[in-house]
């Protein structure tokens, strides 16, 4: 059980060092450009912003291949003044992230034309012809593909109501400066 | 001599490790769209097998069997295997900036190649020696690599030529493959 444990940890200790001493002597200088950009994203590679990765977005924001700076949604508004800030150009609109948000429809007003039915990606709205339809929370993705479908415009996006089950830990107040 | 010579002839042709013993089909297809994607992807395949196999010959030697370690030959082998691979993704990054943003994601993808896993891992079940197995290594990246860049060529091609809507793509790519893998069959027999 120790030899194991030794040896296969000296092998990997080996090989630590040996990358190491690689990596300082095969160093490429990057563009500290896209460097601070890349520092500022939150490094997930989530995809939201359509780049395979944060750090294609932030070469794309530094060679200006894109000017939205604000299509991080995980980064929120705070990485786009960030972003901004660095750039040097203005901060764009951007929805204030508020906290996730779920479909609901006001029964009293629904007409039962299942429209919002017949949108839902992931069928989290129940309901039939000519009867009040409702959305159920908990399937509910958040995509808004109901929002528009709506004849009466019953349907709106509340927040979830925060129970022992859902409550998150709030955002480090300076997550950019832990890097 | 001959015997070198006999395993160079068996794991490049005769038991071709990508059409005979089906390893290591992810890059084949993956990277065998250009030539010379294909030529560099050789080249690393050919050093990281090559070192590979010395290596984990190696460590079985000296670290897995004297210490009644074989339970532990997998992780072993597959962290000598990535070490090596992130080595060469390094060497290739500062040599060759265009030949690692050609290879892309192939490049660390060699880690989880099941071809260099496998050639470590017959080494050890056919009881070579040091440098049997070095040169057992050597044989099969030259063997993919070969298998590799003939694949290219005929993809190129192919993509010229007057395929059906229905083939285009994958579908006529998969079959060529299985066309190249019967043509090499004709080697069979030629070394145990």
């Amino acid at each position: 059980m120790i030899e194991a444990v030794l040896s296969m940890g000296g092998l990997a200790l080996a090989a630590g060092l040996g990358l190491g001493f690689a990596a300082k002597k095969f160093h490429i200088e990057g563009d500290p450009k896209v460097d601070g950009l890349a520092a500022l994203l939150p490094a997930t590679n989530c995809g939201n912003c359509g780049f395979p990765g944060c750090r294609p977005y932030a070469e794309a924001m530094a060679k200006g291949e894109t000017t939205n700076i604000g299509l991080c949604s995980p980064g929120g508004v705070e990485t786009m003044e960030k972003i901004a800030a660095m750039l040097g150009i203005e901060p764009v609109e951007m929805e204030a992230d508020t906290g996730p948000k779920v479909a609901f429809v006001r029964e009293e007003e629904c007409i039962g034309c299942t429209a919002c039915i017949k949108a839902c990606p992931v069928d989290a709205i129940i309901g039939a012809n000519k009867q009040s339809h409702t959305v159920i929370a908990d399937m509910c993705t958040a995509c808004k593909a109901c929002i528009k479908p709506c004849p009466v415009d019953c349907i709106e996006m509340v927040a979830v109501p925060v129970t022992v089950y859902s409550w998150m830990w709030s955002k480090p107040e300076n997550s950019a400066s832990l890097h | 001599m001959t015997d070198f010579i006999l395993i160079l002839v068996s794991t490049i042709f005769v038991n071709n490790f990508v059409l005979t013993k089906f390893l290591g089909i992810c890059p084949f297809l993956g990277v065998s769209k250009k030539v010379e994607t294909a030529v560099g992807m050789t080249y690393s395949v050919v050093f990281v097998m090559t070192l590979a196999s010395a290596i984990a010959w190696l460590a079985e030697e000296l670290i897995l069997a004297p210490l009644g370690l074989e339970y532990l030959r997998t992780i072993c082998f597959i962290l000598i295997i990535a070490a090596l691979v992130q080595f060469t993704e390094m060497v290739i990054h500062k040599t060759s900036p265009i030949l690692y943003s050609a290879l892309g994601i192939y490049l660390p993808l060699i880690t989880t190649n099941c071809c260099v896993l496998g050639v470590a891992i017959l080494n050890v079940q056919k009881e070579h020696s040091f440098l049997q197995a070095s040169i057992y290594g050597a044989g099969a990246g030259i063997g993919f690599g070969l298998v590799l860049i003939l694949f290219a060529g005929m993809r190129e091609r192919i993509d010229l030529s007057d395929v059906p809507a229905l083939l285009k793509g994958s579908p006529i790519s998969l079959i060529s493959a299985g066309l190249l893998s019967l043509a090499f069959m004709g080697f069979s027999g030629i070394v145990k």
